[in-house]
Formats: C-alpha cells, sequence, structure tokens
C-alpha cells in the first residue's frame, strides 16, 4: 500500500555537522516527487533520513519527524529494521548481492519477512522481475550470479528486489547516474509504472530526467559549503521548470548556478 | 643454410634504432640492480633445489633400511637395530590436534572479528585488537610452559565431564578415568589458543574490506545486524576466512614445544582423544633429534617431508575451496 510521507523540522548530522536543516515537506501516494540541488546540499541525507537508513553511519543522528501516513519513524519503540522493511531504497551504484543468484537476489527480502514457500517464492519473484522489465532478459539464468548481469540489468534487478516486499514508499538515489541512455530509458519507463503501485522519491542530477519523470520536485541548496542544506521549495514539476517562486531554482535549473 | 640466409628480410630499421636508443639510456644503477634481483632469484632457486634434493637423498635412505612400514607402524624406533619406525602414529596425531584446534579457533575468531568490525563500541575495539596482538607476540615455549603447568591441571574437571556425560562417543571416553589430561584434546586447546590471533587479525582484515554498498543493500531490505552478516558479510569474506584458516592450520600443524610439553607422548594410537598419548611430526621431530643416530635423523627428515606434503595438500584444497566460488566472489562486482 502506497502510503503518505509528511516530514517536519527535519535536521541531520553527521557527528557535530549538520548536514540538513530544518525540512518540511509533504509527499503523495502514488506520485514521484524528485529531489534536485548542487551537490553536497543533502538530498542523499535526506532521503536516507526516510528509511532510517542515515543513523547506519558512524555519527549519523536525526531531530525531527517523519511520518508515514500517521505513524512516525523516529518515535520511541519504532524499531528501524520493520521501518526498512516498509520503506525501499535503490542506490545509486548497483549492489545486488554478490554471492547470490538473480532468483535468491529477489527472495532475499521475502525470505528475511519469513516467506520461505517455494512455489510462493517463485511466483513473487516471477511478478517483481516482470514489474523492473527485466524477466525476458533473466527468466534463463535465475541460478547465475547477479553480479554477471551489465549495469543496468543489476540496477533492474536491484529495483525487483526491492519491490518484491511489496514496500510502500520507495526510495531513488541517483539510480541512473551509473548507467547508459538507453538503461536510462528503461528505468525511466519503470518508475513510471511503479508510481501506480507506490510511492516514489527519487534524487537527480538530471534536470531532464526530472522533468520527465516526476509530479512533484523539491530544490535543495546550502548557503556556502560547510553549511547544512536547506529546502528552498517545493512544487509541480511542471511550475518548478517553467515559473519557480524562487529566484535560486531558476538559477540552477538554468544553469546560471555558482 | 646459405638460401635462409639470402631469402632472410633484413631486419626492419626503426625497432634497431629504437633499441639502440634504449640501450643508449641504460644507466649503470639499473644494470647493477637488475644483475643483482636476478643474481638473487637464481640463487634462491638453486637453495631450494638443493635443500629439496638434500632432504630427499636423506629421506629415502630412511625409508629404504626400515623394517617396519613407514607408513602404517606405530613405534619410531629408529636408532635401534633393526631400525623399526612408521609415521602412522604422528600423521593421526598431527591431523586429530590441529582439527580439534581448527574446530575452536575458527568460530572464536570469527566472532571476535564480527564483534571488532560490527558490534564493539570503537572505545573498544582498539584495546581488543591490541591483546589479540600481544597474544600472537607470546613465544610458543611460552605457550608450552603455560600449558603444561596451568592447562593440564585446569582441563582435568572438563575432562572427567566430557568422559562422564559424552563418554558414550567413544571420542570423549576415557580408558582409565581421571588420568592427567595429557593428550591430544588438551594439545588441541592450546594450538586453538595459539592460532587465535592470526585467524582473528586476518579474518577481522577481510571483513572491514567488504564494501559499504554490500551490507546497506541488506540493510535497506530490512535485514537484523545479524542477517546483515549472514547475507553480505560473510559470503563476501568467505574465501578471505578461508585463507585466515589455513594460515592458522599450517600453524597448527608445524607447532612444536607447545605440543611437546604438554603431551606425553607415546606411540599409541587411539579414538579415545582425551587418553594420554600420542605425538604429532613436529613434537617427534624435536624429542628425537638430540639423541638420535645419522639413521635415525634420516628417518626424521622423512618424517618433516610428509608433514611438508600435508600442509602443501591443505593449502591446495583451501585454493580449490576459493577458486570454486570465484563466480560468486564479489571481485566483479
Ligand atoms: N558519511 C559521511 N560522513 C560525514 N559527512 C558526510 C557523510 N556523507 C555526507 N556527508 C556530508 O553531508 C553533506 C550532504 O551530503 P549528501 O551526500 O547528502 O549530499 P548530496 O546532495 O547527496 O550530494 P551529491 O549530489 O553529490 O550526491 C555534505 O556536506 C557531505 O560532506
Ligand atoms: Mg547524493
Amino acid at each position: 500500500m502506497a502510503k503518505r510521507i509528511d516530514v517536519s523540522g527535519l535536521s541531520a548530522y553527521y557527528g557535530s555537522h549538520k548536514a540538513i536543516d530544518d525540512i518540511s515537506m509533504t509527499v503523495e501516494p502514488r506520485s514521484v516527487t524528485a529531489f534536485i540541488g548542487p551537490s553536497g546540499c543533502g538530498k542523499s541525507t535526506f532521503l536516507r533520513t526516510l528509511n532510517r537508513m542515515h543513523e547506519v553511519t558512524p555519527g549519523g543522528r536525526v531531530e525531527g519527524k517523519v511520518l508515514l501516513d500517521d505513524e512516525d519513524l523516529y518515535g520511541s519503540g519504532v524499531d528501524p529494521v520493520a521501518v526498512r522493511r516498509t520503506v525501499g531504497m535503490v542506490f545509486q551504484r548497483p549492489n545486488p548481492f554478490p554471492t547470490m543468484s538473480i532468483f535468491d537476489n529477489v527472495a532475499a527480502g521475502l525470505r528475511l519477512n519469513g516467506t520461505h514457500k517455494k512455489s510462493q517464492l517463485n511466483d513473487i519473484v516471477e511478478q517483481s522481475l516482470k514489474g523492473a522489465n527485466l524477466w525476458n532478459e533473466v527468466k534463463d539464468r535465475l541460478n547465475k550470479p547477479g553480479s554477471g548481469l551489465s549495469g543496468g540489468q543489476q540496477q533492474r534487478l536491484c529495483i525487483a528486489r526491492a519491490i518484491a516486499v511489496e514496500p510502500d514508499v520507495l526510495l531513488m538515489d541517483e539510480p541512473c547516474s551509473a548507467l547508459d541512455p538507453i538503461s536510462t530509458l528503461a528505468i525511466e519507463d519503470l518508475i513510471g509504472e511503479l508510481k501506480e503501485r507506490f510511492t516514489i522519491v527519487i534524487v537527480t542530477h538530471n534536470m531532464q530526467q526530472a522533468a520527465r519523470v516526476s509530479d512533484r520536485t523539491a530544490f535543495f541548496n546550502l548557503a556556502a559549503v560547510g553549511q547544512p542544506g536547506k529546502l528552498i521549495e517545493i512544487d509541480e514539476t511542471e511550475r518548478i521548470f517553467s515559473n519557480p517562486s524562487v529566484q535560486a531554482t531558476e538559477d540552477y535549473i538554468s544553469g546560471r548556478f555558482g | 643454410m646459405e638460401i635462409t640466409k639470402e631469402t632472410a628480410p633484413p631486419p626492419p630499421a626503426v625497432p634497431a634504432a629504437a633499441a639502440h636508443g634504449r640501450r643508449g639510456v641504460t644507466r649503470p644503477g639499473d644494470r647493477i640492480f637488475s644483475g643483482l634481483s636476478r643474481g638473487s632469484g637464481i640463487l634462491l632457486l638453486v637453495l631450494m633445489a638443493a635443500i629439496a634434493v638434500f632432504l630427499t637423498v636423506r629421506a629415502a635412505n630412511a625409508i629404504s633400511q626400515d623394517h617396519g612400514n613407514f607408513l602404517t607402524t606405530f613405534e619410531w624406533d629408529a636408532n635401534t637395530t633393526p631400525p623399526v619406525f612408521g609415521i602412522a602414529v604422528l600423521l593421526y596425531g598431527t591431523l586429530v590436534s590441529s582439527v580439534i584446534a581448527m574446530a575452536i579457533a575458527v568460530p572464536i575468531a570469527v566472532g571476535i572479528a564480527l564483534f571488532m568490525t560490527h558490534y564493539a563500541p570503537r572505545r573498544l575495539g582498539g584495546p581488543l585488537a591490541y591483546v589479540i596482538d600481544l597474544l600472537a607476540a607470546v613465544p610458543s615455549i611460552v605457550y608450552g610452559l603455560w600449558g603444561a603447568l596451568f592447562l593440564v591441571p585446569h582441563l582435568q574437571g572438563l575432562t572427567s565431564w566430557l568422559d562422564q556425560y559424552l563418554g558414550w562417543t567413544v571420542i570423549f571416553d576415557q580408558s582409565n578415568p581421571g588420568t592427567a589430561p595429557r593428550n591430544l584434546f588438551t594439545a588441541g586447546i592450546l594450538l586453538a589458543i595459539m592460532i587465535l590471533p592470526i585467524i582473528t587479525n586476518v579474518s577481522r582484515e577481510v571483513i572491514r574490506q567488504v564494501p559499504a554498498a554490500h551490507e546497506e543493500a541488506a540493510l535497506a531490505l530490512g535485514a537484523t545486524r545479524w542477517e546483515t552478516i549472514r547475507m553480505s558479510v560473510l559470503p563476501f569474506a568467505r574465501s578471505g576466512i578461508i585463507s585466515a584458516s589455513m594460515l592458522g592450520l599450517g600453524r597448527a600443524l608445524g607447532e612444536t614445544m607447545a605440543v611437546v610439553t604438554v603431551l606425553s607422548s607415546s606411540d599409541k594410537l587411539t579414538a579415545h582423544i582425551l587418553d594420554p598419548g600420542g605425538g604429532t611430526f613436529a613434537a617427534n621431530i624435536a624429542s628425537h633429534f638430540g639423541e638420535a643416530t645419522s639413521l635415525g635423523r634420516d628417518a626424521l627428515i622423512a618424517s618433516g617431508l610428509v608433514l611438508f606434503v600435508i600442509t602443501l595438500l591443505v593449502n591446495g584444497a583451501a585454493r580449490v575451496i576459493i577458486a570454486r566460488r570465484k563466480e560468486y566472489s564479489g571481485a566483479n562486482a
């Protein structure tokens, strides 16, 4: 079930360094929200606070609230492991489990959740690989290692792995930045299909990509190197790219940045 | 001959010139260094060949005069006439004590390595690593003395307990309950302590090399810390941990003084590992070399060669295990 994300007053730290400051935003279910902004402004950091991956980094610390529908992800008594089971993540570099076969990669999350019945696994793995538009390419070699696929295929394998557990939200951190244009298009199409079922947040450095895939776009910026990143504005993607309300956004989008 | 000479194409001019140019810039320092390194390489090979020939000749000499069967005889009476000696007890004792050592040391070492990399707070990791390095620096004769004076008396209780409750397995049955545990089991425990540091240190380094991306892949799927270790860390570190264990096994197989001091050596071969007695290759060489006759020494050399072959086989097996999983090793990820 796709869920709404409601962030309020969120700051994240690496030790004593504040990486993002006081971010508030709402992400609607079954929509794609793109995060754009200059390097180092905290897009990845913010994304990782949405599934409690930020605290995995040594010294990582978060203040503020993230509501998933009505549940506070940072409430006391909330298990970060359970959060990560409902908020899936796809990383910048494809990272299939190198020691596992293609099948086992997709089944990994299901097995963690306690699904072990072979017939059920078979069904879900096939559905997920089809959902990630990878089925036709790998159906004859499901027992081969996932690391033997091309980069684009590996990234779609990671998407299949993430959607196999039916998360509420899917977070993607520059999922196409290590891929060629054809694989990139394949993944963009896929995002269009996946948003029917999931709430999707995607970080990208590619303006055209943000414009193509997202419904809403959030622009982040930082005042100076070493300063925390801030959310400058979030709006309909069309508006951000045609008529943003903040000058800095327009400067960034039109390449007059810095 | 003449025809070939005539039809042979003239050497191309450019490479010749290039060769000239290269020869022109060769510095005397380079020449001396390259000569030195080639020389030491050759010297090493010659030396190794000489050692191999020497050992093989002496070993063959001993085995040809053996009145027992070198492989199946239990006794080691190489100084008597006729000489009767065999490696059965030594082979068995070496393998059993090393297997016990590995069975104890590998899980503990991997556990400590995982604790230091994934569980311990950072201010604890440093001191722990230091203590383990310290363990590695203790000379083996000190371990041997500690084993004989402390471990043997203190293992009496454990030995009796094993005999009483697990005696039905035969392995843990003591033929004469209450005898001092100067047995292969104690030797195995002592060896485990001695090889623990090397296995721990190498495993820890290997586990540190596991890319964060692999661990994050598991974490982001909702894996707990232990599940992450099982899904990402151990598979990636597997071949490295095997290598680490082989380093430890190599040391356990060849360890001398520690075994000499805790084991009451005898030419007994028994499945009851809690019964005193038995022997290992290295310990046997150390305790017999002093009073050995010329033939006795050759016989010990022969047993040393067998130990060397075992070590080679063990390393080869490890390589095979590692290579078989190479496709999945993650090196190409
Ligand atoms: N592991 C870390 N330890 C300490 N500081 C970090 C760490 N990761 C990121 N930072 C800091 O946090 C800030 C935000 O980094 P972040 O990776 O979120 O930026 P980003 O917007 O994703 O950049 P990019 O577009 O280059 O991916 C930067 O100042 C960075 O130096
Ligand atoms: Mg980033």
